[in-house]
This record gives structure tokens, C-alpha cells and sequence, in this order.
């Protein structure tokens, strides 16, 4: 396997930034599950709560030139790529107003703007998808990349595999982000994952591949820089699996019977990316407890004023249900 | 006999086949679930919790945990029933039909004929239909007319747990493949059910309402939103005929043009979409063969030509409700 290492000194600001997002992505999903506890809130919801290290590490690499495909896991990369806090909890609640018009869903935000593409209802298509916005990218010379996330559930479609060697044989500028939460819904990646090592994928596909543990925002910092750096720079595809926990059930009411007893408190103690950031910014980069603790308020400000908005919205115009079926109605 | 889900009535009938034939055997992602974890085997039971108790009784040998592979593992499930076992898949929502159409759509229907019937392909697949849920374009469509369109497949559209339970038994153990088609809103229906295992023939309509002055035609939980129809139509003095067809393919038109011979007026209720679909199918059949018995035209009541929406509110408009099915009623008999 290639290493792929550089150290990450990241300044103050950096960091600031980083936890910001971290934090932001954390006390959102922690407000979602009580409001799914509570009953209010529609559909399904598949929470981010431990990966927070992975979206806002690879997000920090992006500009403004740059495509991130999204997984059904939405919430976190959609808050670090930058969409409107309001908007996102507006689709999320299928209200006017949100990101997608209350048509997608939890699973589904996407900002064209922000080139944040939304995920499938298929596993896996983004992998795909990002090749797509990959070859665009480089026919308009745009200095770019795209970042396909997939769980590592996902990785087990074929169309995953399939577009690892296209990105190899066409020299994509992508990356493929694999977000290895241990589960595909209740069966985990010990049985499912045959060798239990994707990284390992990438070498047979001709493709520089690394793994990084998904607590540390560091390591995932600097694995994803090199990748995004490397494709930037025409290098080609790169492959980087995150090793990141998952907090709460596959999605929402999930009983996670599937999960030792323990589980769970044992990764929050000892695999909290949030916690572990926290920590070091305190003892390495002089950060004070009550600077980070303002941070923190800040941060449930927005979110409170978020799902308030997002309960006050009103429901979706009910002409968008024949809208934007076609971009152009001519003949039909 | 005792009261039992949908749920309840499609797992008893899995029970009971694997119980009955040692080559029946069940794929499908998280059937058990908990697959390689510290936690409880068994632990999900299905997506759905459809499957839930079968691996406690049969084994991970016959209760296979798949990957999310549905092309390698349905595919595996069509050479497994051309080499002899009679495997049972699961897909989990019919939208993800997608990653393994070439599977179902060639290797599944056309096994057979392409090879000059030397091999049958005795295999089910089940999968989830439906919207109502909020799940949005992905996770919503009841995407049966698709595999009618295919000669080789049969389709199941059971409405009921009494016709899930019969209808499942007579999938597994029908020499063809077959796609069972359950609607995600019917699980927690519940009825009366026999104890015991039971087959229902396919092709064989069911008539839920005899009425005489317009047949109805109905499929999957629109069996039931046309009941509700129905019913208050008779309040104000017009009789319907409604009728399940249950299995789309094949496709009882008998009962259909029996019925449509004695009221000359046809309205079919439909959750697949307005073109290519189902309704239209048999929209067509009647009109070919049945022109001169038809006193006014064939209406179809179905979704708009748009995807499932999200919000519950575009959501609840998409999906065909009572009114417009009384509508509809309503404006063949003033014909
Ligand atoms: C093709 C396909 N098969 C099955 C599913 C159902 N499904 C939704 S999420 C999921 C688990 C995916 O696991 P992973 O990729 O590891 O992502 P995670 O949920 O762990 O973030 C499955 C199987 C799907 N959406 N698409
Ligand atoms: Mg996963």
C-alpha cells in the first residue's frame, strides 16, 4: 500500500473551524434523535454522530471548484460542505423551504450551488456519480476534484467496483472516501466485508490507498489531503478509509440488539473524535475551556433557532408535485 | 384458524415451505442480521422484520445474510434455483430492482427459454412495494407493472394476509420465478388466517364486492381504498363489482370481462403509474375484447405521471384515494 502521510500543522483559525463544524454536525444530530424520540420528526433519518472527524476533515480540503457526493448518512457532510443549517432541517422535515423543496429527504440533501450532491436511494451510485462530475471537472479544466463518500456497506455493490477501475483507467481526479462505521445496517463488516480491509481495494485497481482512524481529526486530515491533493494535481483516483464509530442505530428506532452490550459507551469514551479534537486543542494549541465552551453556545443558538424554523415551515406548495419532473416540458 | 398480520401470515408461509422442502432456502440482506457483531443473532429479523425467528429454526445454512450485493446475490439465487434448490430472495425495497434488473429482467425470465427449456428457474423473490411512508422517489414505487412487462416472471400483488400466507406457498413451490410483490403499508393488517399451510392458484382473481353497475378493479392496497370507495358509493345506490386480480401475470381476465359483460362500465385502481402500467394493461385488454359490452369509457385511477414526492402532503396527493376513486365511479355511470 502506498503511504500517504504529511503532517498536518493546522493553524489556530484551522482548528477553530474544524471543531466548529465537528460540534455544529454533533449537537445537530443530537437534536435530531430527540426530536425523533419525541415523535416529530417525518420519515426515516440515519444519524452522523462519530464520523464528524470525516465530512469536516475532507470538507476543509474543498473549494468552491469541487464535488462531494453525499451517502444516506447526509446530515454531517451536508452541514461541513456549508448548506444552510435552516435548509437542511427544513428538508429534513419536509417543509417549503428546504434544501430540495421537501421532495428528498433526510437521505437525499443536495446544494447544487455548493456542488454538495445528494446521496442515492441505491447504495453505492455515488461512487459512479463522482466519476461523472470527476470527468466533468477535468473537460473544464477546473482544477477540481469529486469526493465520492461511501459507506462500507456500499462497497459491496458492484457499481463501486466498477468505478474504481474506471477512475484508474480514465485517471479521474477523485476520491473515493469510505466511511467505515463497522455496520451496514445490523450486520457487520467482520461478516460482510470478506478480507475486512477495503483499503485494500485499491492497490488491485492501481489506485494509492490508505486507512485512517476516523477519531483523530489529524490523521483523517492528512490522509484525505494527500488523496484530494493527488487528484488535484492529476495524479489520478485515491482511495482513503476512514475508520469512524457509529453513535446511534443504523437509522432512527433502531433497537442495535446487533451491537455487544457496551458498545457504544465504550466507542463514545474511547473513539469521540469531538472529544478527542477538544482535547488537544487545549493541551497542544492553548485553546481555553471557556473559549471552546462560547463556541459550543454559539452553536446551539443556531441549532435551536434551526428546528424552530423547520417546525414553523409550512408545508410544501402542492403544484411542486408535478414540478421539475423535466428541465423542458416542450412536447409533453 | 386465529388473527394474524400480513407480517405474520407471509413468515408462517416461509416457515411452513422450509419446513416442507429442505432445498427452500432464504437470501436476503439482515434476514437475521448480526452477522459478525457482539451483539444478538437474529437481531433484526428482515428490514422488515418479516423473517424474524426463521434463522432460530433453519440455521444460517438455509437463512443467508447477504453483503448489500443485490446483483451478485439475487444473481446467485437464479443459478441456485437452475442447478435445483428453491431459493426464496429478498429485495428489500422493489427500487433497488436498479443494481440487479439483468439478474431478474434476463438471467431470471429468460433462463428457460433461451436454453430451449431445458432448465426451470424455481426461485421467489420478495420484495416491498408501496408509498405512504415518506421515504420519497427511491423508496416508494410500486414498481410491478415492470416485471408483468417480462414473459418468464410471474407477479404476485397479494392485498390481503389470507391471499400473502396462500400466494407465498404457491410461489415458492411453483416451478418459475416469481416476484411477490408486499406493500409496505399492509403489514400490520391483520384477519383471520388458517393455522395450517394452504395454497391459493395464481391467475385466479379474487371478487371482494359483487355490485352489478361498475366493475372495479383493483390491486395491492388499492384493494382497500377501492373498498372504502365502494362501500359509500352503495350508501348512495351504486353497486360495484370489486375485484383483486392478486396476481398480475399471470392475469385472470375472465373475471374481469364476466363482470364488465354485466355492468359494461370498468374503473381500475392502480398504485403504479399512469403509463405502462398495469391499469393501462388491462385497460387495453378489456377495450380490445370487450368493446361492445362497454356502455362508457374505461377509467383509470392512478398515480399522476410524476414521482413519489417526500412531504407527507405531495405524498398523500400522489397516491390515489377514495375520492377520486368515487369521482371516477361516479362519471362512468352518468355515461
Ligand atoms: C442497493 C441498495 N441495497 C440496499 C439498500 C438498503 N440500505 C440502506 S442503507 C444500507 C446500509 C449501508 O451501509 P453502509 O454503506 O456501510 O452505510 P452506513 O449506513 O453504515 O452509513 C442499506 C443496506 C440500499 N439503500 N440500496
Ligand atoms: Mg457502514
Amino acid at each position: 500500500m502506498t503511504e500517504l502521510s504529511t503532517p498536518y500543522a493546522p493553524s489556530r483559525e484551522g482548528l477553530r473551524g474544524a471543531y466548529r463544524t465537528m460540534r455544529r454536525i454533533r449537537c445537530f444530530e443530537e437534536r435530531l434523535h430527540a426530536e425523533f424520540a419525541a415523535g416529530r420528526v417525518p420519515s426515516s433519518v440515519h444519524l452522523y454522530a462519530g464520523q464528524e472527524a470525516s465530512a469536516a476533515a475532507i470538507c476543509a480540503h474543498l473549494g468552491a471548484q469541487d464535488y462531494l457526493h453525499n451517502t444516506h448518512r447526509a446530515h454531517g457532510p451536508a452541514i461541513a460542505r456549508g448548506a444552510d443549517l435552516i435548509a437542511i432541517t427544513k428538508e429534513i422535515y419536509l417543509r417549503a423551504g428546504g434544501l430540495c423543496q421537501g421532495k428528498g429527504g433526510s437521505p437525499h440533501l443536495h446544494d447544487a450551488r455548493l456542488r454538495l450532491i445528494g446521496a442515492n436511494g441505491g447504495v453505492g451510485s455515488g461512487a459512479a456519480l463522482a466519476c461523472g462530475s470527476a470527468l466533468a471537472i477535468r473537460h473544464r479544466q477546473e482544477n477540481g476534484v469529486a469526493v465520492a463518500l461511501l459507506g462500507d456497506g456500499a462497497c459491496n455493490q458492484g457499481v463501486v467496483s466498477e468505478s474504481f477501475n474506471l477512475a484508474s483507467v480514465w485517471k479521474l481526479p477523485v476520491v473515493f472516501a469510505i466511511e467505515n462505521n463497522g455496520y451496514a445496517e445490523a450486520t457487520a463488516t467482520s461478516y460482510a466485508i470478506a478480507g475486512d480491509n477495503l483499503a485494500a481495494r485499491g492497490p488491485a485497481f492501481g489506485m494509492p490507498s490508505t486507512r485512517v482512524d476516523g477519531a483523530d481529526y489529524f490523521a483523517v486530515h492528512e490522509a484525505a489531503g494527500v488523496a484530494i491533493e493527488c487528484a488535484r494535481s492529476g495524479g489520478g483516483p485515491s482511495l482513503v478509509e476512514i475508520m469512524a464509530p457509529r453513535f446511534y442505530g443504523h437509522y432512527e428506532g433502531d433497537a442495535q440488539k446487533y451491537r455487544a452490550p457496551g458498545e457504544v459507551a465504550e466507542l463514545r469514551r474511547t473513539r469521540d473524535c469531538l472529544t478527542r479534537l477538544r482535547q488537544r486543542m487545549i493541551d497542544e494549541y492553548q485553546f481555553s475551556t471557556a473559549e471552546i465552551d462560547a463556541m459550543d453556545a454559539e452553536i446551539g443558538v443556531d441549532i435551536d433557532r434551526a428546528f424552530a424554523e423547520a417546525a414553523a415551515a409550512p408545508p410544501p406548495d402542492p403544484a411542486l408535485l408535478m414540478r421539475d419532473i423535466y428541465a423542458d416540458r416542450s412536447g409533453l | 384458524m386465529s388473527v394474524k398480520s400480513y407480517r405474520a401470515a407471509i413468515r408462517e408461509a416461509l416457515e411452513h415451505e422450509m419446513q416442507r422442502d429442505p432445498d427452500v432456502v432464504l437470501i436476503g440482506q439482515d434476514l437475521a442480521g448480526g452477522a459478525g457483531g457482539g451483539g444478538e443473532d437474529d437481531a433484526w429479523g428482515g428490514p422488515m422484520a418479516v423473517t424474524k425467528g426463521l434463522v432460530g429454526k433453519f440455521g444460517r445454512e438455509r437463512v443467508l445474510d447477504t453483503p448489500v450485493s443485490e446483483a451478485a446475490s439475487i444473481g446467485a439465487a437464479v443459478g441456485a434455483a437452475a442447478a435445483g434448490l428453491r431459493p426464496v430472495a429478498e429485495l428489500m425495497f422493489c427500487d433497488f430492482i436498479g443494481v440487479c434488473c439483468d439478474q431478474i429482467l434476463n438471467q431470471a425470465a429468460k433462463y428457460r427459454y433461451t436454453f430451449g427449456g431445458q432448465d426451470q428457474v424455481p426461485l421467489t423473490i420478495r420484495t416491498t412495494i408501496g408509498a405512504g411512508q415518506q421515504l420519497g422517489s427511491q423508496h416508494s414505487q410500486a414498481l410491478y407493472p415492470l416485471f408483468s412487462y417480462f414473459p418468464g416472471l410471474k407477479v404476485v400483488v397479494p392485498a390481503t394476509a389470507y391471499d400473502a400466507k396462500g400466494l407465498l406457498a404457491t410461489a415458492i413451490r411453483d416451478n418459475d420465478p416469481v416476484i411477490f410483490c408486499e406493500h409496505r403499508l399492509l403489514y400490520r393488517l391483520r384477519e383471520d388466517v388458517p393455522d395450517e399451510s394452504y395454497t391459493i392458484p395464481f391467475g385466479e382473481a379474487r371478487i371482494v364486492e359483487e355490485g352489478g353497475d361498475v366493475t372495479v378493479v383493483a390491486l395491492s392496497r388499492m384493494v382497500h381504498v377501492a373498498a372504502e370507495a365502494v362501500r359509500a358509493l352503495r350508501e348512495d345506490g351504486i353497486d360495484c363489482d370489486l375485484i383483486d386480480p392478486r396476481t398480475t401475470t399471470p392475469l385472470d381476465t375472465d373475471t374481469i370481462f364476466d363482470s364488465v359483460e354485466a355492468t359494461g362500465r370498468l374503473v381500475i385502481v392502480d398504485e403504479a403509474g399512469p403509463r405502462c402500467g398495469t391499469a393501462s394493461d388491462i385497460a387495453a385488454i378489456v377495450a380490445e375484447e370487450m368493446f361492445n359490452a362497454l356502455r362508457a369509457p374505461i377509467r383509470r385511477v392512478t398515480p399522476p405521471y410524476a414521482p413519489v414526492p417526500a412531504a407527507p402532503e405531495l405524498e398523500r396527493s400522489y397516491v390515489p384515494d377514495a375520492s377520486r376513486i368515487i369521482a371516477a365511479v361516479r362519471s362512468v355511470m352518468e355515461r
